[in-house]
């Protein structure tokens, strides 16, 4: 069975070595191109004018002093962008979020936008467009939206999920519930019950690199992107459709792509740069800003959440129930049907094994930014809160933290919260493994606590499509449509020299053009080793099944008499003795004579990823004069099912974490109450640095995952889930504060400190 | 404003070069110069993706106009392999994985070189501090203190087989 995705315990030989990452060299040496390393013939400087309030009507915009300025070569407003969206609400919301139509929704919401010959005049025509607004009463807080009184962002929203339907609109839209069993009963059967209620700010995913793209639109129809994506081929159709182009006419070119953990899954600036360069028939080159990036691309909600859990005197959970407020910018979440508290709703329980469970995700609309994925979205916040509780829930019972997480823990054969039964699943093991690494025993100083937290994230396939073809030397050249993040490319390569039986030197992996491969889903969801490497697999074996037809050819033996084995073609049995193996390379340097170019491609949407558990275990010392926290130590155990390239799963582990610490002690959007970001910037919204941090240890387990050949299963994201439970954990047992609000910065920790002397 | 000339180094080689006067360094070595392994996150001396040295002192060439650049040395990462072989730093941030992206890693190469240059044995705060103001989202830094940590002790090892031979020689 060529395309049987079943583990297999095949032995392995080149999966799991630390090889160099093909395209080391031209990142360290910076001839790697980016988004914004890229430059068009005749190319003109594009440009943003974007809102300075909340909420406001555009009464006028003005553009005839800037059009008169020389080198100005194209205005655009939402007129020049006329809605074919054709009844997809979705898309609507894409094309508003683009460009402003009637009505500024958020504070760094694009207006117009200009082309022209270079950036300074770019700049002076933005300052000649003028704008009339009037303003429009907003709210950015969460729960102050959902409040009786707070303005209704659109007139046209009611709350899906709930019956009734209601009869007039709110900025709650969507409800989603979730669970199995009675809670009700199970907290009547329970000794103890927590209820607490957190909160947790916005944060941005922070990549270094801006958004950036060149685009390029023919009188003819036909375009080109440059863009820095997680997903090429999606900003293609989305595009397109904006646009009223033909797909296959818009070809889209992947860059390097410096960073994005999610933010790069969605259009932000692209369409319009394209309207600008066919508006101008010159290829536009943007790059957004630094402010504009915080502004005005998709930071993570900011949240406010109940959790209650009731237990026995023993540990055992007797039932739990999570209320989950998440706001999604302006617009309803970007993944049609599954809003962002929906898909945290989800993931609430999903480390326990629970007889009575329900959880409510309410989404909502403010005047912020749209909202986008980041990494695990909306996971790290349900995660914090259930994660504190459950320490909570220990202290109440005099049971040891740890061990109520493991008296609990799902296990294959457990209901998850939501929904399916588990098979194989690593949340037991990595608690194992905490109780049994040296972390858990090093001593503590005063002022220093220890705290350790639990994450899941579900892992996602989807459609995948990847090219394998064999130059006449025997080196391998791989295609696939997924982008490299953080080392794919390496991986990637590992997979098609294992089942080619080839040294990893052989092969050679690039990130196919729209116009190389079929559609690739973005990459996201801890998709690409996963998704990209099963497609290899499969074209590598289609690939072998044409290297035995042409050996067949080339000895005049029948294809069943012919085996693939470490790299050679092999003719079975003592009639053959006298036929020496072919290599690949033999066999590749016949091919123009035996049929033509040696290839396998494969095309399919590879399921079950495989669900990921992780377990974090965080030391912290708190100064109470300052409230400041440093991390000590840190250590992330986490099932990976297998570690193709594991330096570059560390890499994710620590990268995850990391990014949690910062979200747990330094960042967060601050608005005023003009509803205007105060601080769109790397100095004011602080993300950890180098000095910050220790070395953040991992451990990773390989729990196979059933549904890959070797057991792989998505290992991106689950990092990120944990750190900001496991810190407040850590804090509390360091100076006995129960922080309920991220980030949990200083002044909010001397704040709680303060609290605790006072009563 | 008529543009100002500027005669200047980099990377070894003679340079002219015309800019505006307000036009940033790192505007004339990215768009002028084609120097485009010299990155911007930020535009405001935040990130650090932009680290240049100006006569062998690191800055931020988003924070140096072109015009304050005549008759002076600039080094970017497009000059830090020598005569097609890479610098130690580089050959260990590709060992050690301490790219995972790759957007930041010509600043934390070049703000790594200047540290081992003045400083050939960093303690691993030392290393840490020296690196604070360079931004990485992707990797949490623990893999790139520990390929500058390896390259200082490569370095070192190749320092001291260079004074073996040295006194060898005299013996």
């Amino acid at each position: 069975m060529a395309n049987d995705p079943s583990y297999t315990k095949q032995k392995l030989k080149v999966i799991g070595s630390r090889v160099r990452r093909p395209d080391g060299v031209d990142k360290v040496t910076g001839r790697a191109k980016y988004g914004a390393d890229h430059n068009a013939p005749g190319q003109l400087v594009g440009l943003f004018l974007r809102s300075p309030h909340a909420h406001a009507r555009i009464k006028k915009i003005s553009t005839a002093r800037a059009e008169k300025l020389s080198g100005v070569k194209a205005i655009i407003t939402s007129e020049d962008l006329p809605d074919l969206t054709k009844g997809d609400t979705a898309a609507r919301d894409i094309l508003e979020n683009c460009m402003a139509r009637g009505r500024a929704l958020y504070d760094g919401h694009a207006v117009a936008a200009v082309a022209a010959v270079d950036e300074q005049t770019a700049r002076k025509a933005l300052k000649l467009i003028k704008v009339t607004y009037e303003l429009l009463p907003h709210v950015t807080d969460v729960d102050e939206a959902l409040k009786p009184d707070a303005p209704v962002i659109h007139d046209y929203l009611y709350t899906n999920g709930v019956e009734p339907r209601p009869t007039k609109p709110s900025n709650l839209y969507n409800v989603a519930e979730f669970g199995h069993g009675d809670v009700d009963a199970g907290f009547a059967q329970a000794d103890v019950v927590v209820e607490k209620s957190y909160k947790t700010e916005q944060v941005h995913q922070g990549y270094i690199e801006p958004h950036a793209c060149v685009g390029s639109v023919n009188p003819d129809g036909t375009g080109e992107l440059w863009v820095t994506t997680q997903g090429h081929f999606t900003y293609r159709s989305v595009c397109a459709n904006l646009l009223g182009m033909d797909i296959a006419k818009l070809k889209v070119t992947s860059s390097e792509i410096g960073g994005g953990f999610g933010g790069k899954t969605h259009v932000w600036i692209e369409p319009v740069v394209l309207a600008l360069s066919r508006k101008a028939n010159r290829p536009v080159k943007a790059v957004m800003s630094r402010e504009e990036v915080f502004r005005a691309s998709g930071p993570a909600s900011s949240t406010s959440i109940d959790v209650k859990i009731g237990a026995k005197k023993d540990g055992t959970i007797t039932a739990a129930f999570a209320a989950l407020r998440y706001q999604s910018g302006p617009f309803p979440g970007a993944i049609p049907g599954m809003p962002w508290a929906a898909i945290g709703a989800m993931t609430s329980f999903a480390c326990y094994n629970l007889a009575n469970v329900k959880t409510l995700g309410y989404d909502v609309v403010v005047n912020r930014p749209k909202v986008a994925a980041y990494r695990a979205p909306s996971a790290p916040m349900i995660a914090f809160a259930v994660e504190s509780t459950m320490d909570m829930v220990a202290k109440e019972l005099g049971i040891e933290p740890l061990d109520l997480r493991i008296k609990n823990a799902a296990r294959e054969g457990t209901r998850a919260c939501y929904g399916p039964v588990y098979g194989p699943i690593g949340i037991g093991a990595t608690l194992q493994a905490v109780k049994n690494h040296p972390h858990m025993r090093a001593r503590l100083k005063k002022n220093q606590g220890r705290g350790m937290a639990c994450g899941f994230w579900f892992n996602f396939g989807g459609q995948t499509c990847a090219d394998l073809n064999i130059a006449t030397d025997g080196s391998v050249t791989l295609t696939v449509g997924t982008i490299d993040v953080g080392g794919s490319r390496a991986s990637l390569s590992l997979i098609a020299a294992e089942e080619l039986g080839i040294p990893y030197k052989q092969v050679k992996a690039h990130i196919g053009d729209t116009g190389s491969l079929g559609h690739n889903d973005t990459t996201e969801g801890s998709r690409g080793t996963f998704s990209s490497g099963m497609a290899i697999v499969f074209a590598a074996r289609q690939a072998i099944e044409v290297l035995r037809e042409r050996a067949a050819i080339m000895w005049e033996i029948p294809i069943e008499d012919i085996i693939w084995k470490d790299g050679h073609a092999k003719a079975r049995g003592s009639k053959y003795s006298r036929l020496k193996p072919l290599s690949l390379a033999d066999i590749a340097a016949q091919s123009p004579s035996t049929g033509g170019p040696i290839a396998g491609h494969n095309e399919s949407v590879p399921d079950n990823a495989g669900v990921s558990f992780a377990s974090h275990i965080c030391d912290v010392e708190v100064d109470p004069e300052t409230g400041g926290t440093r991390i000590i130590r840190y250590t992330v155990i986490q099932d990976a099912g297998k570690a193709i390239h594991p330096t570059y799963v560390e890499g994710q582990m620590q990268g995850g974490a990391a990014q949690g610490i910062g979200w747990a002690l330094n960042e967060e959007y601050i608005y005023g109450d003009d509803g205007r970001l105060q601080n769109p910037g790397f100095l004011d919204y602080r993300i950890p640095v180098c000095s910050d941090l220790p070395f953040i240890d991992t451990q990773i387990l390989e729990i196979p995952n059933p549904n890959h050949p070797y057991g792989v299963r998505g290992v991106g994201e689950t990092s990120i889930v944990p750190p900001l439970a496991a810190i407040g954990n850590a804090i509390s047992n360091a100076v006995g504060v129960r922080m309920d609000h991220t980030p949990m910065s200083p002044p909010r920790i001397l704040k709680a400190l303060e609290q605790l002397h006072a009563s | 404003m008529a543009a100002v000339l500027v005669s200047t180094t980099i990377n070894g080689d003679a340079v002219e070069f015309a800019c505006p006067p307000q036009e940033s360094l790192l505007a004339v070595l990215r768009d002028r110069l084609g120097l485009t392994g010299v990155k911007e996150g930020c535009g405001t001396g935040d990130c650090g993706a932009c680290s240049v040295t100006l006569d062998g002192r690191l800055v931020c060439s988003c924070l140096v106009l072109g015009a304050e650049v005549d008759g002076r040395e600039i080094a970017t990462i497009e000059g830090m392999a020598e005569n097609g072989k890479l610098h130690p730093l580089q050959e260990n941030f590709i060992e050690h994985a301490a790219l995972q992206c790759g957007i930041c890693t010509p600043g934390f190469l070049m703000a790594a070189k200047v540290l081992l240059d003045r400083n050939p044995q960093p303690t691993e705060t030392e290393i840490r501090y020296a690196l604070a103001g360079n931004l990485c989202r992707c990797t949490g830094y623990d893999k790139i203190v520990r390929a500058v940590q390896a390259t200082a002790t490569e370095l070192r090892q190749l320092e001291k087989k260079k004074s073996r031979r040295k006194k060898s020689k005299k013996s």
